[in-house]
């Protein structure tokens, strides 16, 4: 079931969620971590709200790529399991819905640190 | 003329000084190389669905978001990742690739200081806050969770 | 007097320059002593590639004054990284009596206005100062990862890796540095790290501002106005600041930033770092001293005095400027390092590991 539509909503709204991030740099000068930080936190709100699930139906990668993405599983993570497991559920949820991912950032960091040295700019753009 | 009043307006001389860059290559950029990683990243979904046609969606999604970060830590142990981010601006950051390369960039870069005191602790120099963040942020939502 | 005006001759002996691949394309690259191919230098960190880079600039510019490292009595230098190791750890190499500064960028024409001093008073024969900066160690003590996929801001600048040192002696040669000047620290309450040049700029403008009084001169006086590494808008800025303050610096006046590179938009502003001023010294300016071409010549190297942690407090950005100003002092006295240097130059390329 492999709709060319999925692709093209895809990089639409991808694209698109980037673009506000690069107006945000041109203006503000922000920096990484605090874009990072930003649409984290935004993601959440869209979670909590219950916007972010037909969001992502509409928009497929478009929404799950973006760190928006993971924003929202963390707060759907916490949401589900508060409901299913109680108070102990808002200290575990976030993190094992987003265990996948930061499990295979820093494990493939470490391993990739082991092999590679950085190297320096040939001059940037 | 007192010194603050100085320095205000030689800041605001200052800023009317910094040549004015076109905002539209950057942006369209930005665009092209986010909507590109998302594209890529619906490439992954597919082949995932189609694979595994027993898992969930959600976790279909966790695999392809591994697949891309794995990809995106090798891509910066070679090297390309920099220049690819030099290009795009905030269409290298915003998708799960900015986490992953902001993760491993510091591990690869201060590996010279040694194992526990180079890679394990500066790690999470630039990522750190997003980890924070999300934790806290998620433990928030748990607790609105309770009401809803 | 802010200005000390040196009434015994101080000379410069030998000046010696080493710069990166980067800079070795840029339009003075005939002009410098030696081009690394490849910016580790054979070193398994960028921190030993600076020092290694620093120990070859400064026994290159002992040999090139045909001089042993034992006729040199004190080292003047510093360089950016932390607790000035660089420096430290290539006098321990050498051996030789060290004086550490830091001005930052600006330590260039601190060790020489140092040097000089000394010279001038009797206090030493001959004495080198120098100093070295590493694009990716500074990049990586005072920014982000080498691999980090960020953008930088249109207004920044670009570290330099090399370096350069000149060999003051009390024996006559055919340029003498005549006064020199040490700058204030001077603050217009810039805090964007990402703008040196407009933090440094107000710390020139007093320096050359105090000098040319002192000296009695106007900037139609000199051949060659150098500042350090004000970059693009920096030395714009200078320029408009002097200007305020009725004074015209004319075509004869360039930031070593902004003549370092040949494609800006690759480096932004411009180069910046404590090499950038060290090696267009030692280099451009050094030769065309010698050769007679620059009459008189002012170097304003310019230091911007923060560290990371001032500032992610917020603190704003303090600048300094030293000035030296050099002269040449006719044909008839001319040190002949010509034969001597052509076989130094081979042991020295030698010793690089690098076959020409």
């Amino acid at each position: 079931m492999i709709s060319v539509w999925d692709y093209v909503i895809s990089f639409l709204v991808g694209g698109f969620i980037c673009f506000l991030g690069q107006i945000l740099v041109i203006r503000t000068k922000i920096t990484t971590a605090r874009i990072l930080v930003l649409f984290l936190i935004i993601g959440m709100i869209l979670e909590v709200f219950n916007v972010y699930a037909p969001f992502k139906e509409f928009a497929k990668a478009g929404a799950s790529v973006p760190i928006i993405g993971f924003g929202a599983s963390l707060a759907r993570g916490a949401i589900m399991a508060t409901k299913e497991y109680g108070v102990i559920g808002i200290f575990t949820g976030g993190l094992t819905a987003t265990a996948g991912g930061i499990s295979m950032a820093i494990f493939a960091s470490f391993i990739f640190a082991l092999i590679f040295s950085s190297k320096s700019k040939r001059g940037g753009h | 003329m007192d010194k603050e009043k100085r320095n205000t307006n030689y800041n605001v001389y200052v800023e009317s000084k910094i040549p004015k860059t076109k905002a539209w290559p950057s942006l369209f950029k930005a665009f092209f190389l986010g909507g590109l990683i998302c594209a890529i990243g619906q490439g992954f979904f597919d082949l995932y669905s189609y694979l595994f046609p027993n898992l969930a969606e959600s976790e279909v999604t966790t695999c392809m978001l591994m697949s891309i970060i794995f990809l995106t830590c090798l891509l910066t142990g070679i090297g390309i990742y920099d220049v690819i981010g030099a290009w795009g601006g905030a269409g290298s950051v915003i998708p799960i690739t900015g986490f992953s390369n902001s993760i491993s960039s510091p591990a690869i870069e201060f590996k010279k200081e040694g194992i526990i005191y180079g890679i394990c602790v500066k790690m999470f120099t630039i990522a750190g806050p997003v980890i924070v963040c999300g934790v806290v942020g998620s433990i928030i939502c748990g607790v609105i969770g309770l009401f809803i | 007097m802010q200005t000390i005006v040196l009434k015994n001759g101080a000379y410069i002996r030998a000046g010696y320059s080493i710069v990166g691949p980067l800079e070795g394309k840029g339009p003075l690259k005939d002009y410098f002593d030696y081009i690394l191919k490849d910016d580790t230098f054979k070193e398994k960190t960028f921190e030993k590639s600076e020092r290694k880079m620093f120990k070859n600039i400064l026994t290159g510019a002992i040999e090139k004054a045909g001089l042993n490292i034992d006729d040199v009595e004190f080292f003047f230098g510093g360089d950016l990284l932390n607790q000035i190791v660089s420096s430290s750890y290539t006098a321990r190499e050498l051996g030789l009596p060290f004086v550490g500064l830091y001005s930052a960028c600006a330590t260039m024409a601190e060790s020489l206005a140092l040097a000089s001093i000394f010279i001038s008073n009797g206090l030493a024969k001959n004495v080198v100062a120098g100093t070295c900066t590493h694009f990716s160690s500074a990049e990586r003590q005072y920014r982000f990862p080498l691999e980090l996929g960020n953008q930088r801001p249109p207004t920044s600048q670009w570290t330099i890796t090399g370096g350069g040192a000149s060999i003051v002696s009390n024996v006559k040669s055919n340029v003498k540095v005549v006064a020199v000047t040490f700058g204030k620290v001077v603050d217009y309450g810039i805090n964007d790290v990402n703008n040196m040049g407009a933090a440094m700029a107000p710390a020139a403008c007093d320096t050359i501002m105090t000098h040319l009084q002192n000296v009695k001169r106007s900037p139609r006086d000199y051949d060659f106005i150098a500042t350090g590494d004000l970059g693009k808008l920096g030395s714009e800025i200078l320029i408009d600041l002097m200007e305020y303050n009725k004074m015209t610096l004319g075509k004869n006046y360039s930031d070593c930033g902004c003549m370092m590179y040949d494609k800006t938009e690759r480096v932004f502003m411009g180069g910046s770092g404590a090499g950038c001023s060290a090696s267009i010294f030692n280099s451009y300016l050094l030769k065309k001293l010698q050769s007679g071409e620059f009459k008189r010549v002012l170097l304003v190297s310019t230091g911007a005095l923060m560290s990371t942690t001032t500032s992610q407090q917020g603190d704003t950005i303090p600048g300094i400027a030293h000035a030296v100003e050099l002269e040449y002092v006719g044909d008839d006295v001319k040190i002949d390092n010509k034969k001597k240097w052509d076989s130094v130059k081979v042991k020295q390329l030698a010793k690089a590991g690098v076959k020409e």
